[in-house]
């Protein structure tokens, strides 16, 4: 029994980190969702800025300066892409705006391909989460332990906020009704950018978590990542925190249990499929509300 | 006013005319064809450092009606397959005589039809998969190949850790990963050993998973010879999960990306490679010397080295690469693509890594590789030892 721990502790481990990584980037995916019917494209593009920052600032200040100044950064580059790529498009078709948020992460992609010349940089060391750590016999970083906690803490935090604060009440009406709530006097503006402030902080979050573990920062590295927090986000039901959160997990450990089975080449197939599985049968997903077309 | 001004500058344009009348005869292209970016580009930028440095020592060339200068046309392929044949037409149009690179096999393989058609020479500098060169009259190389990398890489497992049982991962779709490690497999098996192999798509980043079926899968060395980009990942997330399996690598490995990941480790990492900085033989000692001051004097240059003056294989055999070139532009006596590609067979060149010679399908003759370790402490290859395959 314990030889079958040790043996298979590691899978489960990578599985529940990254799950919560993705769950993370999902979080900013579902909530703009929410409000705006958008997918925002530029999400895990904001996630991989959010790691340059991170490599560059660190060269040339101390962690305790550079680790909430990335934080900030990234939330006021979320909040800008909102303001100029997609709010001109308020009352645009929700298509183009759609398309306009896949130019925003081809525009940042490239950008960051010219800045940094597409090589892959060495993510700093935080010193205690980036220390490894054993645990029931299989060693892992500290990371591994921190994310999914740290996940949970967040999201517990989130959906106080919304549930509880004038702010909250206001994207609840928002997401309900977007009309309605501006003719009740809510700032749909400010709503709106909280939401991508949010959904920014979380990513950059996210990414000093997962950066610290995955260490090589490439201009495509948040690629992968947040089309796959996308597919969480939509298993879960988009729209739905506590579902882009499970689906996250879900996700997560289900690639490594299939590593684990030796269909490595398979893993990245499989959230995918998972992905088409899901819009065919159950398009809501685990905990999404069904939409009501109102006359 | 205006008219005189107008005059100066007008003559101002023809001082490079008479520049270039002066002594030179005219200009000869040489292509480089070699990934800035993508897995690949931090070894393309040493390889190209390789070729730059060479033509700082040798600007021009001698034929018989004079003096000819060297004109470097540089694209990047990006490490992409599919970038790959525009970039090559691009130094097709750019005229060039003769075409060097590029590191990474895939990249070359995809190609080699095109230079193939415009009747330009290429010479393979390290991609050492058989396909490069085979059915390709045109393509030449300078290195070893694969089919020998591979079954040196096993002989060495065997003899160094008298492994048994290997565990193999490598790039899906990569034409130089899948194509090693398979050489790799054929030798050990061949020899008696077992072998579990596995392969990873593009963009993974979560190796943790792959080392934990190596460990599982009772492996006693770790083959993987992926671009540097996924070796590091692989090294860090190695040494995080506890994994103390040794790992060994080709070429490709051979670079300070590797000891950067591997410093302050416990991993025990090898490569085989195509130079050895430590190398005593005059001529290599000279290179080596030649090339760092060249290094340390531009910030630029440095970094794209990967910020420090270690020596990359691959720039010693860039560096023969363009040699090879101007042997080549001498014995044709000539800028033109027919003319050298009439003699580039008969083209031999004492290089820095050793003797040139072109055997079958324009590929270098070698017997022997290079085994370096990394030194965890220090942060440098320390050299093992000169493996052949006889055995």
């Amino acid at each position: 029994m314990s030889d079958f721990i040790r043996a298979n502790l590691p899978y489960l481990l990578a599985g529940i980190s990254v799950g919560g990584q993705y769950a993370l980037i999902a979080i900013g995916y579902t909530m703009v969702y929410g409000i705006l019917r958008l997918i925002n494209f530029a999400h895990g593009d904001i996630f991989t800025v959010a790691a340059y920052l991170m490599v560059y600032m660190n060269a040339t200040m101390p962690l305790y300066i550079s680790l909430p100044l990335t934080a900030v950064i990234t939330v006021l580059l979320g909040f800008a892409v909102e303001r100029v790529a997609y709010k001109p498009l308020r009352d645009a078709p929700r298509m183009s705006i759609m398309i306009s948020a896949i130019g925003v992460s081809y525009l940042l992609q490239n950008l960051m391909w010219y800045v940094t010349g597409g090589l892959a940089k060495q993510y700093p060391v935080i010193p205690w989460i980036s220390s490894s750590v054993t645990l029931l016999g299989a060693t892992t970083k500290m990371v591994t332990l921190v994310t999914p906690v740290l996940t949970l803490v967040l999201v517990l935090l989130l959906t106080q906020l919304i549930r509880h604060t004038k702010i909250g009440m206001a994207m609840r009406a928002v997401s309900k009704d977007f009309e309605t709530s501006k003719l009740m006097g809510i700032k749909i503006n400010g709503v709106i950018s909280v939401t991508f402030v949010i959904g920014s902080f979380l990513a950059a979050v996210g990414s000093m978590l997962y950066f610290s573990n995955y260490t090589a920062v490439t201009p495509t590295a948040g690629a992968m990542p947040g089309l796959k927090a996308f597919v969480a986000a939509v298993f879960g039901g988009i729209g739905s925190i506590p579902g882009a959160v499970i689906g996250a997990f879900i996700i997560g450990i289900a690639e490594n249990i299939i590593k684990a089975m030796g269909l490595t080449t398979f893993s990245d197939a499989f959230t995918f499929a998972l992905l088409i599985i899901i819009l065919i049968f159950k398009p809501t997903g685990l905990f999404g509300e069904a939409v009501h077309e109102k006359v | 006013m205006r008219k005189w001004i107008a005059l100066a500058l007008s003559l101002l344009m023809l001082l490079p005319v008479l520049a270039t009348a002066e002594g030179v005869k005219g200009e000869i292209t040489i292509g480089i064809y070699e990934p800035a970016s993508g897995p690949n580009g931090a070894g393309g930028k040493q390889e190209t450092l390789g070729i730059y440095y060479a033509n700082f020592v040798q600007p021009t060339v001698e034929l018989s009606d004079g003096v000819y200068k060297i004109n470097l046309v540089e694209v990047d392929n990006q490490s992409s397959n599919d970038k790959a044949v525009s970039a090559a037409q691009q130094l097709v149009s750019a005229g060039s005589s003769i075409v060097l690179g590029s590191y990474g096999s895939g990249v070359s393989i995809a190609a080699a039809p095109t230079f193939n058609e415009a009747g330009v020479v290429a010479v393979g500098i390290s991609c050492t998969n058989p396909q490069v060169t085979l059915g390709n009259p045109l393509y030449y190389r300078i290195c070893y190949l694969d089919p020998f990398q591979g079954t040196v890489l096993a002989n060495f497992a065997m003899d160094e850790y008298a492994a048994k049982k290997a565990y193999t991962l490598a790039q899906l779709g990569n034409d130089y990963d899948v194509g090693l490690a398979h050489y790799f497999t054929e030798a050990f098996k061949g020899k008696g050993g077992e072998v579990t192999g596995e392969t990873f798509p593009l963009g993974t980043s979560d190796f943790a998973a792959y080392l934990t079926n190596a460990v599982n899968a009772g492996a006693e060395v770790i083959f993987s010879p992926t671009s540097t980009e996924f070796a590091a990942q692989i090294i860090t997330q190695a040494a995080a999960n506890g994994v103390k399996i040794p790992i060994l690598a080709g070429d490709t490995w051979d670079s300070s990306v590797i000891l950067d990941a591997a410093k302050g480790t416990e991993l025990s990492v090898s490569v085989s490679t195509f130079f050895d900085e430590g190398d005593t033989s005059s001529k290599a000692a000279e290179f080596v010397k030649g090339f760092k001051e060249w290094l340390n004097a531009n910030p630029d240059k440095l970094a794209n080295n990967g910020g420090n003056d270690i020596v990359a294989a691959v720039s010693a055999l860039g560096y023969d690469g363009y040699m090879v070139a101007l042997e080549a532009l001498k014995k044709a006596d000539s800028g033109d693509r027919q003319d050298i590609a009439d003699i580039m067979a008969e083209v031999t060149y004492d290089g820095v890594t050793g003797a040139i010679v072109f055997g079958e399908n324009g590929d270098a003759v070698r017997d022997q590789a290079f085994i370096k370790k990394s030194d965890n402490a220090a942060g440098a290859w320390t050299f093992v030892k000169v493996q052949g395959v006889e055995k």
